[in-house]
């Protein structure tokens, strides 16, 4: 008696099912038939979700550039104008700021490159499996860790009684004042940097096959030759994809010349957030913000001059 | 002792005993960790051989390549080049070039900058750098691919350009890892001669490694069969088959019957045995004739394969050639009773 109302269920979910699955067979055959809507059906989320995130941000950031704020009502005029970017680079102080955060973007990059090379190349070749675990953990701990709190542990090392003249003194040596200095950014930055120079130069050279190295050789190729010939021009993806990273990282960040920089290095960043937050001229700000993505562009676009992508 | 005077053997036959000694290991051994990789392997390579190095993977004929190369170092041992001893040497002090089993191509070089890295390296002047790179192209036959890249090269391309990036820097010796072993077996095979007919032009020493015994037998002036690590025996292709110097090689070396009799072990070959029906005669005389039942017939089309069980038990593999079409007769033998029968003469003992 009990069984009844227990097997007219079953059979009605069977058939329910039978239904579900029918319909599910039909959709999956027509997107067997058509990959082109099955592509398209993956692709729209995200594709949207990039369209409106991104691009569209971008583009706003970009036409507000054009115009202005009224300086006594602090209301927007939407008048095309290119008075932002006259302003900019009519003035020495902007001037002065955008090279500075090029250049140190650039310093940052370069030193981050020659740091990361040789570690990435030795994980890669030499280091036995468990060393290799070991420089992972220790290239990816630092970034486990909130990014304000290493910069507030440079500042403390930087400090006039800090850790680096401790240590100087215990040395032997005179102390050395280098907070707040420029320098003390371009350690900072590239320190900051460094795991995303690491990992992609990591990834491009062990992509390269061993017998490559050793054709060179074979080929009566030096190291130094084979280096420059072979390793390196197969690696360049990889230094690119983690120069765009250290270089764009530092040419937006904004904090660490707050906290290391001291006065008078400000960044574009800086000017860009005391435009939006305490001037409260957006569209100026908007269009010191383009500088870094001009400039991003530029760099892309040399890169892929040189070949750097070709072997991708 | 035996492997020495084999040698010498070797050489005669091939006629290349006048030839100097281009390459010479002496006593070479090498440990990874714990496992012995090559145990005190000596071997001579004469001016222009064709010299291969035989035997299953793990049995040291590549690292013995790569030790020659100058890729590893003996921990025991010469290697001499040309008269020079060259085991302290990096590769690129070493008059060798190396065609690898993987191409080893530069994938970011087209295939001419490929074939003159090694020129240009050396500083050859321009002019005659371009000429000998078109020369290497010509002779691999890819004159036309010179812009190209490796990725857009077929297999059996790349393996050309490999080839004339070695061959173009004119070495002493070329060496040669396994270079046809990712290759489908028409192409292998047309590679096999084309090998040949390039080392006719340019005269160079041959230094080839392979786990195919029939590519080894086919190519090779004289053939170095390598076991766990030692070289078993040194001779010419019909030495190394035909005189097997122990089981394995007479197992690893084309397929051989083992027979025992009288307390001591011979090698028959399988396409020495002739099979008849019962009653029938041989058509030659002088044969020794033994009664066998067939277990097993392998059809493979060009040949039949037949397992037979002799009257002692000894199970035995013999060929028989398919001469006419009608080959049903022969594929459904198992179980039917025969003559095998072989001359005396092809017995081999092992000792």
């Amino acid at each position: 008696m009990n069984d009844r109302p227990h097997t007219v269920s079953v059979s009605t979910s069977d058939r329910l099912s039978a239904v579900l699955s029918g319909a599910v067979r039909r959709v999956s055959v027509i997107l067997w038939r058509k990959p082109g809507l099955s592509a398209g059906l993956l692709l729209a989320p995200p594709l949207g979700w990039f369209l409106l995130i991104y691009i569209a941000a971008l583009a706003a950031l970009f036409i507000s550039a054009f115009w202005t704020t009224d300086s006594f009502t602090g209301e927007i005029d939407r008048t095309w104008t290119l008075s932002n970017f006259q302003a900019i680079f009519g003035s020495e102080t902007y001037r002065l700021i955008a090279l500075r955060t090029i250049f140190m973007a650039a310093a940052v990059t370069i030193t981050d490159v020659i740091l990361a090379f040789p570690f990435a190349y030795f994980m890669v070749r030499l280091a036995s499996q468990r060393q290799r675990v070991a420089l992972f953990t220790l290239v990816l701990v630092p970034l486990w860790s909130s990014y304000l709190a290493r910069v507030y542990a440079w500042r403390l090392i930087f400090a006039h009684e800090g850790v680096l003249n401790w240590v100087l003194h215990g040395l032997g040596f005179q102390s050395i004042e280098i907070g707040y200095t420029n320098w003390a950014m371009w350690i900072v930055f590239s320190y900051i940097w460094l795991p995303f120079m690491i990992m992609p130069i990591y990834a491009a050279l062990e992509r390269i096959p061993y017998s490559l190295f050793e054709a060179s050789l074979d080929l009566g190729a030096k190291a130094w030759r084979t280096f420059f010939k072979v390793i390196l021009p197969l690696a360049m993806p990889g230094v690119v994809a983690g120069s765009i990273f250290s270089f764009s990282l530092t040419l937006g960040d904004y904090i660490t010349p707050v906290l290391v920089g001291g006065p008078g290095s400000d960044f574009i960043g800086n000017v860009v957030y005391a435009n939006v937050g305490i001037a409260n001229n957006v569209p100026f700000a908007a269009a010191y913000a383009s500088i870094p993505l001009v400039v991003m562009g530029l760099y892309l676009m040399a890169a892929r001059r040189s070949g750097a992508f070709d072997v991708m | 002792m035996n492997g020495i005077v084999q040698q010498q053997v070797g050489t005669e036959e091939a006629g290349l005993a006048e030839e100097p000694v281009i390459v010479r290991v002496s006593g070479v051994k090498k440990k990874y960790r714990d496992v012995t990789a090559v145990d005190h392997v000596d071997l001579e390579v004469r001016r222009g051989e064709f010299y291969t190095l035989l035997g299953p993977s793990g049995s040291g004929k590549t690292t013995t390549l790569r030790l020659i190369a100058g890729f590893e170092k003996p921990d025991q041992g010469l290697i001499e080049l040309n008269g020079a001893d060259v085991t302290k040497l990096p590769p690129y002090d070493r008059d060798i070039n190396t065609v690898f089993q993987d191409y080893a191509l530069f994938p970011h070089m087209s295939v001419a900058e490929n074939v003159a890295y090694g020129l240009q390296t050396k500083g050859v002047p321009k002019d005659e750098c371009k000429e000998r790179v078109i020369e290497a192209l010509r002779m691999v036959r890819l004159q036309n691919f010179g812009e190209r890249k490796p990725a857009e090269l077929s297999g059996g391309q790349r393996q050309r350009v490999g080839l004339a990036r070695a061959i173009v820097n004119r070495p002493k010796v070329l060496l040669l890892d396994e270079p046809l072993g990712a290759l489908d077996l028409k192409l292998r095979q047309e590679m096999q001669s084309e090998l040949k007919r390039i080392q006719a032009e340019v005269k160079i020493t041959f230094l080839y490694v392979t786990h195919d015994q029939e590519e080894a037998l086919t190519m090779s002036d004289r053939i170095a069969i390598f076991n766990h690590g030692r070289i078993v025996q040194i001779g010419t292709p019909t030495d190394v088959y035909e005189k097997p110097a122990d089981a394995f090689i007479a197992s690893f070396v084309g397929t051989s019957n083992i027979l025992h009799r009288h307390g001591k072990r011979f090698v028959l070959r399988p396409e020495k045995i002739r099979i008849a029906p019962l009653g029938q005669l041989f058509d030659e005389a002088g044969l020794h004739v033994e009664d066998g039942r067939i277990l097993e017939a392998i059809y493979v089309g060009m040949f039949t394969r037949y397992v037979v069980a002799l009257a002692d038990g000894t199970e035995v593999t013999a060929v028989r050639q398919n001469f006419d079409r009608t080959t049903a007769r022969f594929r459904d033998a198992a179980g039917t009773t025969v003559q095998v029968a072989w001359r005396p003469d092809n017995l081999f003992e092992l000792q």
